[in-house]
């Protein structure tokens, strides 16, 4: 099967119905995709297929074809997207393991929302944080919004 | 140090281009283990840190990082003695085999009880301060001055008189070979990097997916396994078909490990396939086949007996007898899990002279030897490598998923990486304790409580791991039997009930059960009494600076005192202290009229006595009280005929964004020597706040959690 993860082509002989997790972890050995629940019920696993943030525990490979998936790893060169680097500054993650999902879900978020109110941001981030990371990932998030509109 | 130490260091320093070891044995007096010269490398040393002569100062942690960023906040106490420049500081873990053989070099490094920063502080203080000495002394050796003339900041070694300086990597060769003696550590005026605000160092790998957690190791030729676990547990295989499955695409095998199951496939995906397609008939135990209720049931009938008496002051029975009102209340909390949001997993190699185990634990020493054990392979042949921990809360100290994968392991030969799926993570879980507990109390005439009793009946971890335990289990009646109140007469008395299900450690333990109960019941004092709760925790802890002081604080920064900005909002509060920590906590709290409520805000007052990093601090403060508020609204497995039904993260329901609420944390530091743990404390004393709250605004006591029991939760 064919797909095309962070703006290259690649080949992977793998089962159709192989959920793209499991493709992106494995075969892939893109582990900045985490397994938290494997039922769409944490968001450890989202991704952007493009430009939508989706679980990948639930996609298949198949289904995941002919789309620009983008993971964590794709995200930027040594961690300089603003959302990273708000991440960054925020000291946000705790354990860590949410935060792949967690700042790929901000990112669709921010694309889709210039400057999400306290409320987009609720329905937006669904992903669970165990450690209880959530005020300060709110406040990285406006920190990028602010900024943006800044400049 | 010994010759032998001594020698350490020359090889170390041959074989690192110069680079400085410093590491005494602190705990190893007397010992000498021969030292296996192979296993040294520039990167596998006995030391607590390498200076290289590029300046990067690297520093080794003895206890893991699963969040609480001790990651930063140990190497600060190193770097603050060490005069070093944080901006090169580079951390990794110590050494587990070099720990043993040289007689725990690197102390306990067991990560528990949020004893980190306590345990490792003086060890740390002292590897500082003594590569501190020695720089200055090489860097002087070298001018040929008096180390008395020279001085060590950010990095560099001055003269007094300003002449010269020598950057640290200059001299760090010299400095491994000078010997000093003497060497005192800091008086705290003097702290530099301690105290204060600290990024953590391990964020930048945390936000491009480079951190490896163990469920990331990707090692040559490895497979996959996953388990199946009887969903009652403890009752055992009858037999699969593993003809069904064995032509399923990448299945290599499946293994029967005593009453679990693995199946081994190319890819994990292959695997969870094939154990779902899987046959299995699994042993049926009737006494096993518990429901909720029954369980329950069980629990509240042991509270008339006695129990064992721990504690007792006054003639219990006379004093009941004369009050002239008393009262008596049950509360109960059900079992809950961790739930980190890594599924547990360990990868082992078994090869015939070495062992290699790469996972996240807390008690890296413990798998070691319990590999050694399995495996019969020496424990000095058992490499592990620890992991970061995606979460922990207590679970990754239990060795029960590494011995699973190091059985497995044994037997394919390869590198394997065990996998529980979060289903398996869930039900074969070790679960904080169910516990029930009765409280009485009588009053005089004039409304002065005269006497209290308790009775607790709760699920024994030790007994769990070892049936010969006999006496009470200190775990179970931690935050009663060290209650700081000033009761007249009282008894405090325990009996354990264990059922089939396991349990273990869950962050703050016993505090976060026998907390949630002792504080709602003071609130009950108070009510009887009829004075405010907080005014009655200040007459009850009248002889308790300490605690007067946080409470002070905490009635000052919070909303306690302020008028409520609607009826149906109120406050409630509760104080508590575990691991050397006092947390006062006060919950707003607002129930709508369809029966929702949600909890506005959180203002703690912490005394833990000093704090290294205020920033991981607040952090941990913050996510404990979450933790705690996840637990208090939501925490609860319900057992169906043996099982736990809640068996993924929809059902078992966990803390989200838009619950969160306002977290404000007050710090009244004490100072001093002590330095209290932070990863618990604040987790045991959201409960009762919250109950105590929803009380001020409905009138209806909450003793049992969790509270969606009774309200619906609104966002
Ligand atoms: S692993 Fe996909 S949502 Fe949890
Ligand atoms: S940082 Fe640990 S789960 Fe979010």
């Amino acid at each position: 099967m064919r797909f095309n993860v962070n703006d290259e082509d690649i080949e992977v002989d793998v089962d159709p119905e192989t959920p793209l997790l499991w493709v992106l972890r494995d075969n892939l050995h893109l582990t900045g995709t985490k397994y938290g629940c494997g039922i769409g019920a944490c968001g450890a696993c989202t991704i952007l297929m493009n430009g939508h943030p989706i679980k990948s525990c639930l996609t298949t490979a198949e289904a995941s074809q002919g789309y620009n998936i983008q993971t964590i790893e794709g995200l930027s060169e040594n961690a300089s997207h603003p959302i990273q680097l708000a991440w960054i500054e925020g000291d946000v993650p705790q354990c860590g393991y949410c935060q792949s999902g967690q700042i790929m879900t901000a990112v669709a978020l921010l694309n889709d929302k210039a400057n999400p109110s306290d409320e987009d941001i609720n329905e937006a981030m669904q992903n669970i944080c165990r450690c209880g990371t959530y005020s300060r990932i709110r406040a990285a998030i406006k920190k990028v919004a602010r900024e943006r509109a800044d400049s | 140090m010994s010759d032998f130490s001594r020698r350490d260091f020359l090889k170390v320093a041959t074989s690192t281009a110069g680079g400085l070891m410093v590491g005494f044995p602190l705990l190893s007096m007397g010992v000498s283990k021969p030292y296996e010269a192979k296993q040294i490398t520039a990167r596998e040393i006995n030391a607590w840190l390498v200076i290289e002569p590029d300046e990067t100062v690297l520093i080794r942690i003895a206890k893991a990082e699963m969040g609480q960023g001790v990651m930063t906040s140990l190497p600060m106490f190193i770097a603050d003695e060490l005069e070093a420049d944080w901006r090169k500081i580079k951390v990794e873990y110590a050494d587990v085999n070099r720990s043993a053989l040289r007689g725990q070099l690197y102390g306990d490094m067991t990560t528990r009880l949020s004893n980190s920063v306590s345990e490792s502080r003086l060890m740390m203080h002292a590897a500082g301060a003594e590569a501190r000495e020695r720089l200055i002394k090489a860097a002087a050796e070298t001018w040929g001055v008096r180390p008395e003339d020279c001085y060590a900041d950010y990095g560099r070694v001055y003269q007094n008189s300003g002449a010269q300086s020598l950057g640290y990597g200059e001299v760090a060769r010299l400095a491994s070979e000078v010997s000093v003696a003497n060497v005192k550590i800091k008086t705290p005026e003097f702290y530099s990097t301690l105290g204060l605000a600290t990024p953590r160092l391990d964020v930048p790998a945390k936000v491009d997916g480079s951190a490896v957690f163990g469920i990331d190791v990707r090692v040559p030729d490895m497979v996959y396994a996953t388990v199946l676990h009887n969903p009652v547990p403890g009752a055992g295989l009858q037999s699969m078909r593993f003809n069904a499955i064995r032509h399923m695409p990448g299945v290599i095998r499946a293994l029967r490990l005593g009453d679990a199951i693995a199946i081994v496939a190319e890819t994990f995906w292959q695997a969870k396939r094939a154990a779902d397609m899987l046959p299995v008939y699994w042993k049926s135990n009737e006494g096993n086949k518990r429901f909720d209720d029954t369980i329950k049931r069980e629990f509240f009938e042991k509270l008339p007996s006695p129990g064992e008496v721990m504690m007792r002051k006054g003639d219990i029975n006379q004093l009941m007898d004369d009050a002239e009102r008393s009262i008596e209340s049950d509360y109960y909390v059900p079992y809950v899990a961790q739930a980190p949001l890594e599924p547990l997993n360990c990868t082992v190699h078994v090869q015939e002279e070495r062992v290699d185990v790469w996972v996240g634990h807390q008690d890296p020493e413990g798998v070691m030897d319990v590999v050694a054990q399995l495996t019969g392979v020496s424990r000095y042949k058992v490499f592990v490598h620890n992991c970061f921990m995606g979460g922990s809360f207590g679970r990754r100290s239990h060795m029960d998923f590494v011995i699973e994968a190091t059985r497995i392991a044994i037997q394919i030969g390869r590198p394997v990486q065990m996998i529980w799926t979060r289903e398996e993570d869930m039900r074969a879980g070790g679960y904080r304790p169910m516990s029930a507990m009765r409280f009485k109390a009588g009053f005089d005439v004039e409304k002065n409580l005269t006497v209290i009793t308790n009775h607790s009946v709760t699920h024994s971890i030790e007994y769990d791991q070892d049936k010969n335990a006999t006496g009470v289990d200190e775990a179970s009646v931690e935050g009663l039997v060290d209650h700081p109140y000033r009761f007249p007469a009282y008894s405090f008395s325990h009996s354990r009930l264990n059922t089939h299900l396991k349990s273990w450690w869950w962050r703050s333990g016993g505090h976060s059960i026998n907390a949630f109960a002792m504080e709602c019941f003071i609130d009950e004092l108070a009510a009887a009494a009829e004075q405010d709760p907080l005014d009655y925790r200040k007459f009850l802890l009248r002889d308790e600076p300490d605690y007067l002081r946080v409470l002070d604080q905490l009635e000052r920064k919070s909303l306690y005192r302020k008028r409520r900005p609607r009826r149906n909002t109120d406050v409630g509060m509760a104080i508590h202290k575990s691991y050397g920590t006092l947390v006062a906590v006060v919950a707003e709290v607002t129930v709508e009229s369809n029966g929702g409520m949600r909890v506005d805000k959180l203002t703690a007052a912490v005394d833990c006595g000093n704090v290294a990093n205020p920033m991981t601090a607040e952090e941990q403060v913050e996510g404990s009280l979450l933790f705690g508020l996840s637990a208090t609204l939501y925490g609860k497995l319900t057992v169906e005929a043996g099982r736990i039904l809640e068996d993924n993260l929809d059902t078992y329901e966990i803390l989200r964004m838009e619950e969160t609420p306002e977290v404000e944390i007050h710090w009244e530091l004490s100072g001093g020597e002590h330095w209290g743990g932070l990863g618990e404390p604040a987790t045991a004393v959201v409960a009762p706040a919250v109950c105590n709250a929803l009380y001020k605004i409905t009138g209806r006591r909450i003793r049992s959690l969790p509270v969606r029991d009774y309200y619906l939760t609104v966002k």
